[in-house]
Protein backbone atom coordinates (compact mmCIF):
# COMPACT_ATOMS: atom_id res chain seq x y z
CA UNK A 1 0.00 0.00 0.00
CA UNK A 2 1.38 3.40 -0.94
CA UNK A 3 1.56 6.28 1.50
CA UNK A 4 -1.09 8.10 -0.52
CA UNK A 5 -3.48 5.13 -0.24
CA UNK A 6 -2.85 4.85 3.49
CA UNK A 7 -3.45 8.57 3.86
CA UNK A 8 -6.74 8.24 2.01
CA UNK A 9 -7.83 5.51 4.44
CA UNK A 10 -6.87 7.70 7.40
CA UNK A 11 -8.75 10.70 6.02
CA UNK A 12 -11.85 8.60 5.27
CA UNK A 13 -11.76 7.23 8.80
CA UNK A 14 -11.45 10.69 10.31
CA UNK A 15 -14.29 12.06 8.19
CA UNK A 16 -16.41 9.14 9.34
CA UNK A 17 -16.11 10.10 13.03
CA UNK A 18 -15.84 13.87 12.55
CA UNK A 19 -17.94 14.68 9.48
CA UNK A 20 -17.33 18.41 9.74
CA UNK A 21 -13.54 17.96 9.88
CA UNK A 22 -11.23 18.68 7.00
CA UNK A 23 -8.43 16.21 7.65
CA UNK A 24 -6.48 17.28 4.55
CA UNK A 25 -5.88 20.58 6.31
CA UNK A 26 -4.20 18.89 9.29
CA UNK A 27 -0.52 19.61 9.67
CA UNK A 28 1.52 16.39 9.83
CA UNK A 29 2.60 17.09 13.42
CA UNK A 30 -0.73 18.38 14.75
CA UNK A 31 -2.35 16.35 17.52
CA UNK A 32 -5.36 14.86 15.79
CA UNK A 33 -7.66 14.20 18.75
CA UNK A 34 -7.27 17.67 20.21
CA UNK A 35 -7.48 19.46 16.87
CA UNK A 36 -10.57 17.65 15.65
CA UNK A 37 -12.13 17.28 19.14
CA UNK A 38 -12.36 13.49 18.99
CA UNK A 39 -13.29 11.73 22.22
CA UNK A 40 -12.00 8.33 23.31
CA UNK A 41 -15.16 6.63 22.10
CA UNK A 42 -14.85 8.01 18.57
CA UNK A 43 -11.10 7.41 18.54
CA UNK A 44 -11.69 3.73 19.32
CA UNK A 45 -14.22 3.63 16.47
CA UNK A 46 -11.60 5.14 14.17
CA UNK A 47 -9.02 2.52 15.21
CA UNK A 48 -11.53 -0.29 14.64
CA UNK A 49 -12.14 1.04 11.13
CA UNK A 50 -8.38 1.27 10.51
CA UNK A 51 -8.00 -2.31 11.68
CA UNK A 52 -10.76 -3.46 9.31
CA UNK A 53 -9.34 -1.62 6.30
CA UNK A 54 -5.63 -2.32 6.79
CA UNK A 55 -5.66 -5.54 8.82
CA UNK A 56 -3.11 -4.05 11.23
CA UNK A 57 -3.64 -5.11 14.84
CA UNK A 58 -3.17 -2.15 17.14
CA UNK A 59 -2.61 -3.20 20.76
CA UNK A 60 -4.02 -0.86 23.39
CA UNK A 61 -0.50 -0.01 24.57
CA UNK A 62 0.23 1.53 21.15
CA UNK A 63 -2.75 3.93 21.07
CA UNK A 64 -0.40 6.68 22.23
CA UNK A 65 1.78 6.18 19.13
CA UNK A 66 -1.05 7.36 16.90
CA UNK A 67 -1.28 11.00 17.96
CA UNK A 68 -0.49 12.78 14.70
CA UNK A 69 -0.80 12.12 10.99
CA UNK A 70 2.98 11.64 10.77
CA UNK A 71 2.96 9.24 13.70
CA UNK A 72 0.14 7.21 12.17
CA UNK A 73 1.95 6.91 8.83
CA UNK A 74 5.16 5.92 10.63
CA UNK A 75 3.36 3.32 12.74
CA UNK A 76 1.09 1.82 10.10
CA UNK A 77 3.38 2.24 7.03
CA UNK A 78 5.71 -0.69 7.70
CA UNK A 79 2.85 -2.93 8.83
CA UNK A 80 0.53 -2.65 5.82
CA UNK B 1 -58.77 1.28 27.84
CA UNK B 2 -55.97 3.73 28.44
CA UNK B 3 -55.04 7.15 27.17
CA UNK B 4 -51.63 7.51 25.66
CA UNK B 5 -50.50 11.06 26.34
CA UNK B 6 -47.50 13.13 25.36
CA UNK B 7 -44.90 12.17 27.96
CA UNK B 8 -42.70 14.72 29.65
CA UNK B 9 -39.22 14.00 28.31
CA UNK B 10 -37.36 16.31 30.65
CA UNK B 11 -37.91 18.75 33.47
CA UNK B 12 -37.97 21.62 31.01
CA UNK B 13 -40.14 20.19 28.24
CA UNK B 14 -43.50 21.86 27.60
CA UNK B 15 -44.49 20.50 24.24
CA UNK B 16 -43.27 18.51 21.26
CA UNK B 17 -44.26 18.04 17.64
CA UNK B 18 -45.55 14.67 16.55
CA UNK B 19 -43.42 13.61 13.58
CA UNK B 20 -44.69 10.16 12.78
CA UNK B 21 -46.78 7.26 14.01
CA UNK B 22 -45.20 3.80 13.79
CA UNK B 23 -48.55 2.11 14.39
CA UNK B 24 -52.07 2.13 12.93
CA UNK B 25 -55.44 1.73 14.61
CA UNK B 26 -55.99 -1.97 15.25
CA UNK B 27 -52.29 -2.77 15.69
CA UNK B 28 -51.25 -4.80 18.71
CA UNK B 29 -48.55 -3.04 20.70
CA UNK B 30 -46.24 -4.22 23.45
CA UNK B 31 -45.07 -2.29 26.45
CA UNK B 32 -41.76 -0.64 25.58
CA UNK B 33 -42.41 -0.78 21.81
CA UNK B 34 -41.58 2.40 19.88
CA UNK B 35 -44.91 3.68 18.59
CA UNK B 36 -44.21 7.30 17.63
CA UNK B 37 -41.53 9.87 16.92
CA UNK B 38 -41.69 13.34 18.40
CA UNK B 39 -39.51 16.34 17.72
CA UNK B 40 -38.25 18.03 20.89
CA UNK B 41 -35.59 20.50 21.98
CA UNK B 42 -33.29 17.51 22.28
CA UNK B 43 -33.85 16.17 18.81
CA UNK B 44 -36.16 13.45 17.54
CA UNK B 45 -37.19 11.10 20.33
CA UNK B 46 -38.63 7.63 19.81
CA UNK B 47 -41.60 7.37 22.14
CA UNK B 48 -42.18 3.98 23.70
CA UNK B 49 -45.58 2.61 24.63
CA UNK B 50 -46.22 2.32 28.35
CA UNK B 51 -48.58 -0.64 28.17
CA UNK B 52 -49.53 -3.56 25.96
CA UNK B 53 -52.82 -3.60 24.09
CA UNK B 54 -54.47 -2.68 20.80
CA UNK B 55 -54.31 0.81 19.30
CA UNK B 56 -57.91 1.93 19.20
CA UNK B 57 -57.52 5.44 17.91
CA UNK B 58 -54.78 7.84 16.91
CA UNK B 59 -55.99 11.21 18.07
CA UNK B 60 -53.24 13.50 16.81
CA UNK B 61 -51.98 13.85 13.26
CA UNK B 62 -48.27 14.15 12.49
CA UNK B 63 -47.15 17.76 12.26
CA UNK B 64 -49.10 18.94 15.29
CA UNK B 65 -47.38 20.52 18.25
CA UNK B 66 -48.75 18.97 21.43
CA UNK B 67 -48.34 20.05 25.05
CA UNK B 68 -47.10 17.53 27.59
CA UNK B 69 -49.99 15.51 28.96
CA UNK B 70 -52.28 15.96 25.93
CA UNK B 71 -53.96 12.88 24.50
CA UNK B 72 -52.12 11.28 21.57
CA UNK B 73 -53.85 7.94 21.19
CA UNK B 74 -56.23 5.53 22.88
CA UNK B 75 -55.03 2.02 23.63
CA UNK B 76 -57.50 -0.77 24.20
CA UNK B 77 -57.18 -3.37 26.92
CA UNK B 78 -54.45 -5.98 27.01
CA UNK B 79 -53.09 -5.60 30.46
CA UNK B 80 -54.24 -3.17 33.08
CA UNK B 81 -52.83 0.33 32.71
CA UNK B 82 -49.75 0.85 34.77
CA UNK B 83 -49.27 3.99 36.73
CA UNK B 84 -46.45 5.25 34.59
CA UNK B 85 -46.45 7.45 31.57
CA UNK B 86 -42.72 7.15 31.39
CA UNK B 87 -42.63 4.11 29.16
CA UNK B 88 -39.88 2.04 30.59
CA UNK B 89 -38.86 -1.57 30.16
CA UNK B 90 -38.00 -1.62 33.84
CA UNK B 91 -39.77 1.24 35.53
CA UNK B 92 -38.01 3.33 38.10
CA UNK B 93 -39.07 1.82 41.37
CA UNK B 94 -39.20 4.18 44.24
CA UNK B 95 -38.50 3.00 47.72
CA UNK B 96 -41.51 3.35 49.99
CA UNK B 97 -44.03 3.79 47.20
CA UNK B 98 -47.07 5.54 48.63
CA UNK B 99 -50.34 3.70 48.13
CA UNK B 100 -51.79 6.57 46.10
CA UNK B 101 -49.21 7.56 43.54
CA UNK B 102 -49.60 11.29 44.00
CA UNK B 103 -47.39 13.82 45.70
CA UNK B 104 -48.88 15.60 48.74
CA UNK B 105 -48.53 19.00 47.08
CA UNK B 106 -50.25 17.75 43.93
CA UNK B 107 -53.10 16.44 46.07
CA UNK B 108 -53.56 19.80 47.71
CA UNK B 109 -53.52 21.68 44.39
CA UNK B 110 -55.92 19.16 42.86
CA UNK B 111 -58.40 19.93 45.62
CA UNK B 112 -57.98 23.67 45.04
CA UNK B 113 -58.37 23.46 41.28
CA UNK B 114 -61.09 20.83 41.38
CA UNK B 115 -59.10 18.28 39.40
CA UNK B 116 -60.25 14.66 39.68
CA UNK B 117 -57.09 12.73 40.58
CA UNK B 118 -58.63 9.43 39.47
CA UNK B 119 -58.52 10.70 35.91
CA UNK B 120 -54.78 11.27 36.22
CA UNK B 121 -53.96 7.72 37.28
CA UNK B 122 -51.58 6.42 34.67
CA UNK B 123 -50.64 9.90 33.52
CA UNK B 124 -48.22 10.94 36.23
CA UNK B 125 -45.06 12.35 34.71
CA UNK B 126 -43.04 12.41 37.90
CA UNK B 127 -40.46 9.76 38.74
CA UNK B 128 -42.01 6.30 38.59
CA UNK B 129 -45.25 7.70 37.22
CA UNK B 130 -45.91 9.86 40.26
CA UNK B 131 -48.64 12.42 39.74
CA UNK B 132 -46.95 15.71 40.60
CA UNK B 133 -47.93 19.34 40.75
CA UNK B 134 -47.32 19.96 37.06
CA UNK B 135 -49.60 17.07 36.10
CA UNK B 136 -52.43 18.51 38.13
CA UNK B 137 -51.91 22.01 36.78
CA UNK B 138 -51.74 20.63 33.26
CA UNK B 139 -55.00 18.75 33.81
CA UNK B 140 -56.67 21.94 34.98
CA UNK B 141 -55.85 23.61 31.67
CA UNK B 142 -58.16 23.07 28.72
CA UNK B 143 -56.80 20.22 26.64
CA UNK B 144 -55.57 21.20 23.22
CA UNK B 145 -57.61 19.70 20.48
CA UNK B 146 -57.32 20.27 16.77
CA UNK B 147 -59.60 23.15 15.95
CA UNK B 148 -62.53 22.38 13.74
CA UNK B 149 -62.71 25.92 12.46
CA UNK B 150 -59.59 27.96 12.33
CA UNK B 151 -59.08 31.54 11.37
CA UNK B 152 -56.36 31.81 8.79
CA UNK B 153 -55.10 34.95 7.10
CA UNK B 154 -55.28 34.84 3.29
CA UNK B 155 -51.50 35.04 2.99
CA UNK B 156 -51.11 32.26 5.51
CA UNK B 157 -53.58 30.11 3.62
CA UNK B 158 -51.66 30.60 0.40
CA UNK B 159 -48.32 29.76 2.07
CA UNK B 160 -49.92 26.72 3.70
CA UNK B 161 -51.04 25.45 0.32
CA UNK B 162 -47.66 26.07 -1.25
CA UNK B 163 -45.89 24.31 1.59
CA UNK B 164 -48.47 21.52 2.04
CA UNK B 165 -49.13 22.43 5.65
CA UNK B 166 -52.33 21.31 7.36
CA UNK B 167 -53.54 24.48 9.09
CA UNK B 168 -55.82 22.61 11.49
CA UNK B 169 -52.74 21.53 13.42
CA UNK B 170 -51.11 24.90 13.78
CA UNK B 171 -51.51 27.15 16.75
CA UNK B 172 -51.93 30.71 15.54
CA UNK B 173 -50.13 33.64 17.10
CA UNK B 174 -52.40 36.32 15.65
CA UNK B 175 -55.41 38.00 17.32
CA UNK B 176 -57.74 35.36 18.86
CA UNK B 177 -55.36 32.64 17.77
CA UNK B 178 -55.66 33.45 14.08
CA UNK B 179 -53.01 31.78 11.97
CA UNK B 180 -50.65 34.15 10.20
CA UNK B 181 -48.09 33.54 7.49
CA UNK B 182 -45.29 33.58 10.06
CA UNK B 183 -46.94 30.67 11.90
CA UNK B 184 -46.87 28.64 8.70
CA UNK B 185 -43.21 29.49 8.09
CA UNK B 186 -42.41 28.48 11.65
CA UNK B 187 -44.19 25.16 11.24
CA UNK B 188 -41.98 24.16 8.34
CA UNK B 189 -38.78 25.92 9.41
CA UNK B 190 -35.84 23.56 9.55
CA UNK B 191 -35.26 22.49 13.10
CA UNK B 192 -32.34 24.26 14.71
CA UNK B 193 -31.33 21.75 17.35
CA UNK B 194 -28.53 23.79 18.82
CA UNK B 195 -30.74 26.83 19.53
CA UNK B 196 -33.53 24.76 21.03
CA UNK B 197 -31.09 22.62 22.96
CA UNK B 198 -29.35 25.72 24.29
CA UNK B 199 -32.70 26.96 25.58
CA UNK B 200 -33.49 23.60 27.16
CA UNK B 201 -30.11 23.49 28.90
CA UNK B 202 -30.52 27.09 30.02
CA UNK B 203 -33.94 26.35 31.52
CA UNK B 204 -32.87 23.18 33.33
CA UNK B 205 -29.58 24.57 34.65
CA UNK B 206 -31.10 27.88 35.77
CA UNK B 207 -33.83 25.93 37.60
CA UNK B 208 -31.14 23.78 39.21
CA UNK B 209 -29.06 26.70 40.43
CA UNK B 210 -32.18 28.59 41.54
CA UNK B 211 -33.70 25.75 43.52
CA UNK B 212 -31.03 23.25 44.48
CA UNK B 213 -28.58 24.07 47.28
CA UNK B 214 -25.55 22.25 45.92
CA UNK B 215 -22.69 21.02 48.06
CA UNK B 216 -19.43 19.89 46.51
CA UNK B 217 -16.83 17.25 47.42
CA UNK B 218 -13.83 15.95 45.59
CA UNK B 219 -11.26 13.23 46.04
CA UNK B 220 -8.24 11.81 44.24
CA UNK B 221 -8.38 8.13 43.38
CA UNK B 222 -5.43 5.87 42.55
CA UNK B 223 -6.41 4.19 39.28
CA UNK B 224 -3.50 1.68 39.07
CA UNK B 225 -5.64 -1.32 40.01
CA UNK B 226 -8.44 -0.45 37.63
CA UNK B 227 -6.13 0.27 34.71
CA UNK B 228 -4.18 -2.95 35.30
CA UNK B 229 -7.44 -4.88 35.31
CA UNK B 230 -8.60 -3.07 32.15
CA UNK B 231 -5.32 -3.72 30.36
CA UNK B 232 -5.50 -7.44 31.19
CA UNK B 233 -9.11 -7.56 30.00
CA UNK B 234 -8.34 -5.73 26.76
CA UNK B 235 -5.36 -7.95 26.00
CA UNK B 236 -7.80 -10.84 25.78
CA UNK B 237 -9.95 -8.97 23.28
CA UNK B 238 -9.69 -8.01 19.64
CA UNK B 239 -9.89 -4.27 19.05
CA UNK B 240 -13.62 -4.45 18.29
CA UNK B 241 -14.47 -5.76 21.74
CA UNK B 242 -12.13 -3.65 23.82
CA UNK B 243 -13.47 -1.70 26.76
CA UNK B 244 -12.93 1.98 27.39
CA UNK B 245 -11.95 3.08 30.92
CA UNK B 246 -15.38 4.63 31.34
CA UNK B 247 -16.95 1.16 31.44
CA UNK B 248 -15.35 -0.10 34.69
CA UNK B 249 -15.88 3.43 36.04
CA UNK B 250 -19.63 3.17 35.41
CA UNK B 251 -19.59 -0.25 37.04
CA UNK B 252 -17.80 1.08 40.15
CA UNK B 253 -20.23 4.02 40.33
CA UNK B 254 -23.20 1.65 40.30
CA UNK B 255 -21.62 -0.42 43.08
CA UNK B 256 -20.99 2.72 45.14
CA UNK B 257 -24.63 3.73 44.65
CA UNK B 258 -25.68 0.32 45.97
CA UNK B 259 -23.69 1.14 49.12
CA UNK B 260 -24.98 4.72 49.37
CA UNK B 261 -28.38 4.69 47.62
CA UNK B 262 -29.51 8.08 48.93
CA UNK B 263 -27.69 9.86 46.10
CA UNK B 264 -29.61 7.85 43.52
CA UNK B 265 -33.05 9.34 43.15
CA UNK B 266 -35.10 12.50 43.08
CA UNK B 267 -36.28 15.49 45.07
CA UNK B 268 -39.97 15.97 44.24
CA UNK B 269 -42.41 18.32 45.94
CA UNK B 270 -40.25 18.73 48.99
CA UNK B 271 -39.56 15.02 49.39
CA UNK B 272 -36.51 12.87 48.86
CA UNK B 273 -37.34 9.77 46.85
CA UNK B 274 -34.63 7.15 46.56
CA UNK B 275 -34.69 5.03 43.42
CA UNK B 276 -34.06 1.32 43.65
CA UNK B 277 -33.14 1.05 39.98
CA UNK B 278 -29.75 2.48 39.02
CA UNK B 279 -30.05 4.28 35.68
CA UNK B 280 -26.96 6.40 35.10
CA UNK B 281 -27.50 9.51 33.00
CA UNK B 282 -24.35 9.75 30.92
CA UNK B 283 -23.53 13.26 29.71
CA UNK B 284 -22.68 13.20 26.00
CA UNK B 285 -21.46 16.36 24.31
CA UNK B 286 -22.89 17.18 20.91
CA UNK B 287 -20.54 17.99 18.06
CA UNK B 288 -21.98 21.44 17.48
CA UNK B 289 -22.23 22.33 21.18
CA UNK B 290 -24.81 21.37 23.77
CA UNK B 291 -25.23 18.06 25.52
CA UNK B 292 -27.68 15.34 26.44
CA UNK B 293 -27.49 12.91 29.34
CA UNK B 294 -29.49 9.84 28.33
CA UNK B 295 -29.97 7.02 30.82
CA UNK B 296 -27.99 3.81 30.66
CA UNK B 297 -30.46 1.44 32.29
CA UNK B 298 -29.72 -0.92 35.18
CA UNK B 299 -25.97 -0.38 35.19
CA UNK B 300 -25.64 -2.43 38.40
CA UNK B 301 -27.09 -5.49 36.68
CA UNK B 302 -25.04 -5.35 33.48
CA UNK B 303 -21.65 -6.82 32.58
CA UNK B 304 -18.83 -4.63 31.28
CA UNK B 305 -19.39 -5.99 27.77
CA UNK B 306 -23.08 -5.16 27.93
CA UNK B 307 -22.25 -1.63 29.10
CA UNK B 308 -19.73 -1.15 26.28
CA UNK B 309 -22.41 -2.33 23.85
CA UNK B 310 -24.86 0.14 25.38
CA UNK B 311 -22.40 3.01 24.91
CA UNK B 312 -21.67 1.97 21.33
CA UNK B 313 -25.39 2.12 20.65
CA UNK B 314 -26.18 5.19 22.74
CA UNK B 315 -23.45 7.70 21.84
CA UNK B 316 -24.05 7.81 18.06
CA UNK B 317 -27.81 7.88 18.62
CA UNK B 318 -27.48 10.75 21.10
CA UNK B 319 -25.32 12.69 18.64
CA UNK B 320 -27.66 12.12 15.72
CA UNK B 321 -30.69 13.01 17.85
CA UNK B 322 -32.34 9.58 17.97
CA UNK B 323 -32.93 8.83 21.64
CA UNK B 324 -35.82 6.89 23.15
CA UNK B 325 -38.30 8.39 25.55
CA UNK B 326 -37.22 6.10 28.40
CA UNK B 327 -33.62 7.23 27.95
CA UNK B 328 -34.71 10.85 28.28
CA UNK B 329 -36.70 10.35 31.46
CA UNK B 330 -35.25 7.51 33.52
CA UNK B 331 -31.84 8.71 34.70
CA UNK B 332 -31.60 8.54 38.49
CA UNK B 333 -28.23 10.35 38.74
CA UNK B 334 -25.92 11.97 36.16
CA UNK B 335 -22.28 11.23 35.37
CA UNK B 336 -20.19 13.82 33.56
CA UNK B 337 -16.76 12.88 32.36
CA UNK B 338 -14.54 15.54 30.84
CA UNK B 339 -11.39 13.47 31.12
CA UNK B 340 -10.99 13.26 27.37
CA UNK B 341 -10.18 16.94 27.22
CA UNK B 342 -7.46 16.77 29.83
CA UNK B 343 -9.58 18.46 32.46
CA UNK B 344 -8.53 17.48 35.95
CA UNK B 345 -11.73 18.28 37.83
CA UNK B 346 -15.34 18.93 36.88
CA UNK B 347 -18.01 20.06 39.34
CA UNK B 348 -21.39 19.40 37.80
CA UNK B 349 -24.73 21.15 38.02
CA UNK B 350 -27.48 18.76 39.15
CA UNK B 351 -30.16 17.94 36.58
CA UNK B 352 -33.45 18.40 38.44
CA UNK B 353 -35.22 16.54 39.94
CA UNK B 354 -32.15 14.35 40.46
CA UNK B 355 -30.19 14.87 43.68
CA UNK B 356 -26.58 14.34 42.59
CA UNK B 357 -24.10 14.51 39.74
CA UNK B 358 -20.70 12.86 39.68
CA UNK B 359 -17.81 14.50 37.80
CA UNK B 360 -14.87 12.49 36.53
CA UNK B 361 -11.62 14.10 35.41
CA UNK B 362 -8.72 12.88 33.31
CA UNK B 363 -6.63 10.00 34.57
CA UNK B 364 -3.19 11.62 34.97
CA UNK B 365 0.16 10.41 36.19
CA UNK B 366 0.84 12.08 39.54
CA UNK B 367 3.23 11.76 42.44
CA UNK B 368 1.43 9.50 44.91
CA UNK B 369 2.51 8.53 48.41
CA UNK B 370 1.64 4.98 49.43
CA UNK B 371 2.97 2.87 52.32
CA UNK B 372 5.51 5.56 53.10
CA UNK B 373 6.88 5.53 49.55
CA UNK B 374 6.52 8.17 46.87
CA UNK B 375 5.76 6.83 43.42
CA UNK B 376 4.10 7.86 40.18
CA UNK B 377 0.54 6.57 39.84
CA UNK B 378 -2.33 7.18 37.43
CA UNK B 379 -4.73 9.34 39.45
CA UNK B 380 -8.25 10.51 38.73
CA UNK B 381 -10.16 13.30 40.46
CA UNK B 382 -13.75 12.36 41.21
CA UNK B 383 -16.18 15.02 42.34
CA UNK B 384 -19.68 14.96 43.70
CA UNK B 385 -22.21 17.78 43.57
CA UNK B 386 -25.27 16.86 45.62
CA UNK B 387 -28.53 18.39 46.76
CA UNK B 388 -28.17 19.51 50.37
CA UNK B 389 -31.94 19.25 50.86
CA UNK B 390 -31.67 15.49 50.30
CA UNK B 391 -28.28 14.55 51.74
CA UNK B 392 -25.35 15.92 53.71
CA UNK B 393 -21.62 16.05 53.09
CA UNK B 394 -20.97 13.12 55.39
CA UNK B 395 -23.03 10.84 53.19
CA UNK B 396 -21.43 12.30 50.06
CA UNK B 397 -18.03 11.50 51.53
CA UNK B 398 -19.15 7.91 52.15
CA UNK B 399 -20.14 7.67 48.50
CA UNK B 400 -16.79 8.91 47.16
CA UNK B 401 -14.99 6.54 49.55
CA UNK B 402 -17.15 3.65 48.30
CA UNK B 403 -16.27 4.61 44.72
CA UNK B 404 -12.59 4.60 45.63
CA UNK B 405 -12.91 1.19 47.31
CA UNK B 406 -14.64 -0.39 44.31
CA UNK B 407 -12.05 1.01 41.91
CA UNK B 408 -9.33 -0.73 43.93
CA UNK B 409 -11.09 -4.08 43.40
CA UNK B 410 -12.46 -3.91 39.85
CA UNK B 411 -12.58 -7.70 39.47
CA UNK B 412 -15.10 -8.17 42.26
CA UNK B 413 -18.73 -8.44 41.25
Amino acid sequence: MSEAELKAILFDGLREIAPEAEPEKLRPDQKIRETLDIDSFDFLKFLIALNEKTGVEIPEADYGKLNTLDAMLRYLGPKV
Amino acid sequence: MADFVMPSLGADMESATLVKWHVHPGDAVKRGQIIAEVDTDKGIIDVECFQSGIIEKLVIEPGAKIPVGALLAVIQGGEAPVAAVTPVPAPVTIAEVPHIHVSPLAKKIAAELGVDLNKLVGHGTGPGGLIDREDVEQAAKPVFSPKTRVRVSPLARRRAEELHVDVTHIQGSGPDGAIEAADIERAVAPHKPSDAMRRAIAAAMAKSKREIPHYYLQTHIDMSAMLAWLQAENQKRSIKDRLLPVVPLLKALAKALRDVPQLNGFWVDGQHRVSEAIHLGFAISMKGGGLVAPAIHDVDKKSCDELMGDLRDLIPRARSGRLRSSEMTDATITITSLGDLGVETVFGVIYPPQVAIVGLGKIMEQPWAKDGMLGVHPVMTASLAADHRATDGHLGAQFLEALNRHLQTPDQP
